[in-house]
C-alpha cells in the first residue's frame, strides 16, 4: 500500500490548499475542458496543442477505444464502429432521433433510450460520452498534476430531465464528480459579463453542431438572472451539413450510399459548409467508392437558399423566449454569439436583422462557454478570492406536469421558474385498502400527455391501507440547481413516509448504471474498487476540513456536549480515513454529518439573519 | 401555495417586509437577491451533503416567496389567506353583470383574432387587457391595505384570475399566428 501523508491531529494537511476543479464543454462537434489559473479561465489543450476534442469515440476490433482526431480520421473506414455527434442520442429514443435513416450506425431496438450496437458490444449513448468525458478528465490530471476535485459539465439550456440526467450518468460513469450541471448559454454568459462588466438585458444566441438554445439574461451588480430560455435541443450545424449532402445528392442525381460514402460525402458537405464563412464559394469534388464522380460548386447564395427554413427556426424560439421574458427586441442591450454554427454568414445576418443591432462576436465561440463553466466550477470548488462573490440564478426550461384523467397534462412547475423550486401535490386513492399508487411525470407545454415527453413513472408503495379518498398523499417535486427533478411522498393523515421508485422513460435505471461502473468502462487501470476508497478518503477528508472551519467560525453555536460529540465524531474519521476499510469511512462519514446536522441547520440560520440585519420592518414603511 | 414555511415565517418577514399589497418592488427584488446570495446551492457546493440538502430548501423556500409576492395576484391571494379569507376560485363564479359583458365582448374578439390571424388586433386586445389589469391591482392596494375590506378584495381576485387567463389566451394566440 502507498504511504499516505498524514497531517499532525486537527490540522489539515494543507488548509488552503487551491482545489483541482474544471469546466467541460460537452459538445455535440467538439468537446472541451477548461480551468482557471492564477484567476484567469484557460483552454487545456492536449500534449499536441489541440483546443477541441472532437466528440469521436471508435470502438476498436481488438478492444481499444479511441477518442477525439485519432477516431475522427477512421470515421470513413469503419463508420459503424466510430460514433460521432452521440449528444444527440442522449435521453433519446430511437424515434425522437432526425435523419436516423441516414445514419451508419447499428441502432438496437430497445425500450428508452436508444442503443448502438458495436465490435466491443451494445453500448448505450451515456457509455459513448464518459469515454469522451473520461478522455478530457485524463487531459485535465494531466496538465494539472493531481486529482480533479470535481467538474463543472455543460449542457443545452434546453435539454429536459432525460438529456440532463444521462450527462450526469456519463459524468459519474467517466469518475467525475459533478458539481453542477450550467447551462450553456448561461455559461457564455458568466464568461462574457464578467470580461466585459456587463450590466442590462442580453440575449445569448447559442448555436452548436446539435443544439440551439437561446437565453434572455439580466446582469446587475454581480447578479445573473436568467429571465427566460428556449430552444430546439435538435437543431444545429449538423442539420446544416445534412441540407448540403441532400442537396450534393441531388445535384450530381447519386445513386443510393454505402455507409462509407456517405460518411464522406458529410464529411465533404461540412467542409463546405466551413469554407463559407469566408469565402463565397466552395468547390466539393470527391471520387466515391461506388466509382461516381461529384464536382459541384457551393455559393453562399445557394447555401442560404437551402437552410433559409433552418435559419427561421431558430427565430420563433427567440421571439418566444422574449415574450416569456416580458420584453421588446429594443430592451436588448447586446446579443452574445455563442458555438461554431453561428460563424454562418446567413446566421449573423439573421440575428443581426432580427435584433436591430450586430451581434457580440469578441469572444472565441466555441471556448466561451468552457470558460465560463470553468469560472463556475472554481467557485464551486471553494476557491472563493475577493470579487468572485457573483450569483447565478438559473431556470428550468420547460415545464413539469402529472398525467391526469383522460391523458391531459396538469401543469405543476411551469417553464421559466427560477430553480431549485419545489411544488406538492395531494394524492388520493380510489378503491378502499389501495396501497400503491401511480404517477406519470411529463415534460412539456403542450396539453395532451401524448404530445408531451414522458419523464419517468414514479410509484408510490407503502401507503396505509384506507377507505378510498381517504388518504391524502402529498407528492412533492423538487427540481434542484441541476435542474434535475426528484420525487418524495408522504401520507398526510398518517405522516407514513411512502416509498417512491422511479422508472425512468429513457434514462438508465440505478442497477444499470452500477452495472456499468462495475465494467469498469473498459479502463483496466481504474480498479473501481480502489477508486471507490479512494473517493470515500477524498470526501471524508473534505468533510472533516469543512466541520472544522464550521466550528472555527461558529462553535458558539454548539452547545457543550454538543460540541463533545462532534470532536469525537471528527476523531474517529480521522482514525479510519487512514485505513484501507471503506466500510469504516462511510460509518464515520454518517456519525459524524448526524452529529454536525443540527449545527449545520443553525449556521444556516445565522447567515440568513446577518443577511438581513440591521433592516427593521418600521424603517421600510414609507 | 406555500403559507409559511418550516421556521413558522410568512413570506414578507423571511424578506424583512411589511404585510402590504402596495409593495416596494425593488426592495423586494434586493432582499431576495441579498437571501440568495447566503443560501443558493452555488454557495453550498464545496460543503457537506446536510450543508447543500439544507441551501437547497432554503433557496427553494426563497424563490417560492419570491414569486408568490412579486406577482400582483398571487400576492393579494396570499394577504387574503394569511388574514383567513379564502376567495373561493374553485367555487365561487358569481361576477358582476357589467364585468361580465365587458370580458365575453373582449373574449369574442381575440377568437375572431385569432380565426383571422389578426396579430396586429391581438396586440391591441392584449394591451388594452394589461391596462384593465392595471386598474384592478390599483383597487386592490385600497381594499387590502386601506379599508381592508377582504370580501371585496376576494371579489377582485376572482375578476382577476379570469383577466390573467384572457391575457394568457391573447399570448398563445399570438404565439400561432407569430409562428
Amino acid at each position: 500500500m502507498a504511504l499516505l501523508q498524514i497531517a499532525e491531529p486537527g490540522q489539515s494537511a494543507a488548509p488552503h490548499e487551491h482545489r483541482l476543479a474544471v469546466g467541460i464543454d460537452l459538445g455535440t462537434t467538439n468537446s472541451l475542458v477548461a480551468t482557471v489559473r492564477s484567476g484567469m479561465s484557460v483552454v487545456l489543450n492536449d500534449d499536441q496543442g489541440h483546443s477541441l476534442l472532437p466528440s469521436v469515440v471508435r470502438y476498436d476490433a481488438d478492444g481499444q477505444v479511441i477518442v477525439g482526431y485519432d477516431a475522427q480520421t477512421r470515421q470513413a473506414q469503419d463508420p459503424k464502429n466510430t460514433i460521432v455527434s452521440v449528444k444527440r442520442f442522449m435521453g433519446r429514443g430511437r424515434k425522437d432521433i432526425a435523419h436516423v435513416e441516414s445514419m451508419p450506425y447499428d441502432f438496437v431496438d430497445s425500450e428508452g433510450m436508444v442503443r448502438l450496437r458495436t465490435c466491443q458490444g451494445v453500448k448505450s449513448p451515456v457509455e459513448v460520452s464518459a469515454e469522451i468525458l473520461h478522455a478530457l478528465k485524463q487531459r485535465a490530471e494531466a496538465a494539472l498534476g493531481g486529482e480533479l476535485t470535481g467538474a463543472v459539465i455543460t449542457v443545452p439550456a434546453y435539454f429536459d430531465d432525460a438529456q440532463r440526467q444521462a450527462t450526469k450518468d456519463a459524468a459519474k460513469l467517466a469518475g467525475l464528480n459533478v458539481l453542477r450541471l450550467l447551462n450553456e448559454p448561461t455559461a457564455a454568459a458568466i464568461a462574457y459579463g464578467l470580461d466585459n462588466a456587463a450590466e442590462g438585458i442580453y440575449a445569448v444566441y447559442d448555436l452548436g453542431g446539435g443544439t440551439f438554445d437561446i437565453s434572455i439574461l439580466r446582469l446587475s451588480k454581480g447578479v445573473f438572472e436568467v429571465l427566460s430560455t428556449g430552444g430546439d435541443s435538435a437543431l444545429g450545424g449538423d442539420d446544416f451539413d445534412q441540407r448540403v449532402y441532400c442537396w450534393i445528392i441531388e445535384q450530381a442525381k447519386l445513386a443510393p450510399l454505402s455507409p462509407q460514402d456517405a460518411r464522406v460525402l458529410l464529411t465533404k458537405a461540412r467542409e463546405a459548409k466551413e469554407t463559407l464563412t469566408n469565402r463565397s464559394a466552395a468547390p466539393i469534388t470527391v471520387r466515391l467508392g461506388s466509382s461516381e464522380y461529384v464536382d459541384l460548386t457551393l455559393t453562399t447564395e445557394i447555401f442560404a437558399e437551402i437552410t433559409r427554413t433552418l435559419v427561421q427556426k431558430t427565430l420563433s424560439p427567440v421571439k418566444k423566449a422574449l415574450r416569456d421574458a416580458g420584453l421588446s427586441i429594443d430592451e436588448v442591450k447586446g446579443v452574445v454569439m455563442v458555438g461554431g454554427s453561428t460563424r454562418m454568414p446567413q446566421i449573423q445576418r439573421a440575428v443581426a436583422d432580427y435584433f436591430g443591432q450586430e451581434p457580440l462576436n469578441n469572444l472565441d465561440p466555441d471556448k466561451v462557454v468552457a470558460l465560463g463553466a470553468a469560472t463556475q466550477a472554481n467557485l464551486l470548488a471553494g476557491n472563493r478570492a475577493a470579487g468572485d462573490d457573483w450569483l447565478l440564478l438559473d431556470v428550468i426550461p420547460l415545464s413539469l406536469g402529472l398525467e391526469t384523467m383522460g391523458g391531459l397534462v396538469e401543469k405543476i412547475i411551469p417553464r421559466n421558474s427560477t430553480i431549485p423550486i419545489a411544488r406538492a401535490q395531494d394524492f388520493t386513492t380510489y378503491k378502499d385498502g389501495q396501497t400503491a399508487l401511480s404517477v406519470q411525470v411529463v415534460q412539456g407545454e403542450r396539453e395532451l400527455v401524448s404530445d408531451c415527453r414522458s419523464l419517468a413513472r414514479f410509484e408510490l408503495r407503502g401507503m396505509p391501507p384506507m377507505v378510498a379518498g381517504a388518504p391524502r398523499i402529498r407528492v412533492t417535486f423538487q427540481v434542484d440547481a441541476d435542474g434535475l427533478l426528484s420525487v418524495s411522498a408522504r401520507e398526510q393523515t398518517t405522516g407514513a413516509e411512502a416509498h417512491v421508485e422511479v422508472k425512468p422513460s429513457y434514462g438508465l435505471s440505478d442497477d444499470e448504471i452500477a452495472a456499468m461502473l462495475k465494467d469498469g468502462m473498459n479502463h483496466a487501470a481504474d480498479d473501481a474498487f480502489r477508486r471507490a476508497l479512494r473517493e470515500a478518503q477524498v470526501e471524508a477528508q473534505r468533510l472533516i476540513e469543512a466541520t472544522q472551519s464550521a466550528l472555527k467560525e461558529d462553535a458558539h453555536l454548539l452547545a457543550q456536549d454538543e460540541r463533545t460529540a462532534v470532536d469525537s465524531a471528527i476523531a474517529r474519521l480521522q482514525s479510519v480515513v487512514i485505513g484501507d476499510d471503506r466500510r469504516a469511512v462511510d460509518e464515520a462519514m454518517s456519525v459524524l454529518s448526524k452529529a454536525t446536522e443540527d449545527f449545520a441547520a443553525r449556521r444556516m440560520n445565522q447567515s440568513v439573519h446577518r443577511a438581513l440585519a440591521g433592516k427593521k420592518i418600521e424603517e421600510l414603511n414609507p | 401555495m406555500g403559507k409559511l414555511d418550516d421556521f413558522g415565517r410568512d413570506h414578507f418577514s423571511l424578506f424583512g417586509l411589511t404585510q402590504t399589497f402596495a409593495l416596494d418592488t425593488a426592495l423586494l427584488e434586493q432582499r431576495y437577491r441579498e437571501l440568495q446570495a447566503k443560501v443558493h446551492p452555488d454557495k453550498h457546493a464545496h460543503l457537506p451533503d446536510a450543508d447543500k440538502r439544507l441551501s437547497m430548501q432554503w433557496a427553494t423556500q426563497a424563490n417560492e416567496a419570491y414569486q408568490t409576492l412579486k406577482h400582483p395576484l398571487s400576492r393579494a391571494r396570499y394577504l387574503l389567506h394569511l388574514a383567513g379569507h379564502d376567495p373561493r376560485v374553485e367555487d365561487n363564479t358569481a361576477m358582476p353583470m357589467d364585468f361580465l359583458m365587458e370580458q365575453m365582448e373582449l373574449r369574442e374578439s381575440v377568437a375572431d383574432a385569432r380565426v383571422e390571424r389578426n396579430g396586429e388586433l391581438l396586440e391591441d386586445l392584449h394591451e388594452r387587457l394589461r391596462r384593465q389589469i392595471k386598474a384592478q391591482h390599483g383597487a386592490l392596494a385600497e381594499d387590502l391595505d386601506g379599508r381592508q375590506d377582504f370580501a371585496a378584495a376576494s371579489d377582485r381576485v376572482r375578476q382577476l384570475m379570469f383577466q390573467e387567463k384572457l391575457l394568457q389566451e391573447i399570448d398563445d394566440a399570438l404565439e400561432v399566428v407569430d409562428a
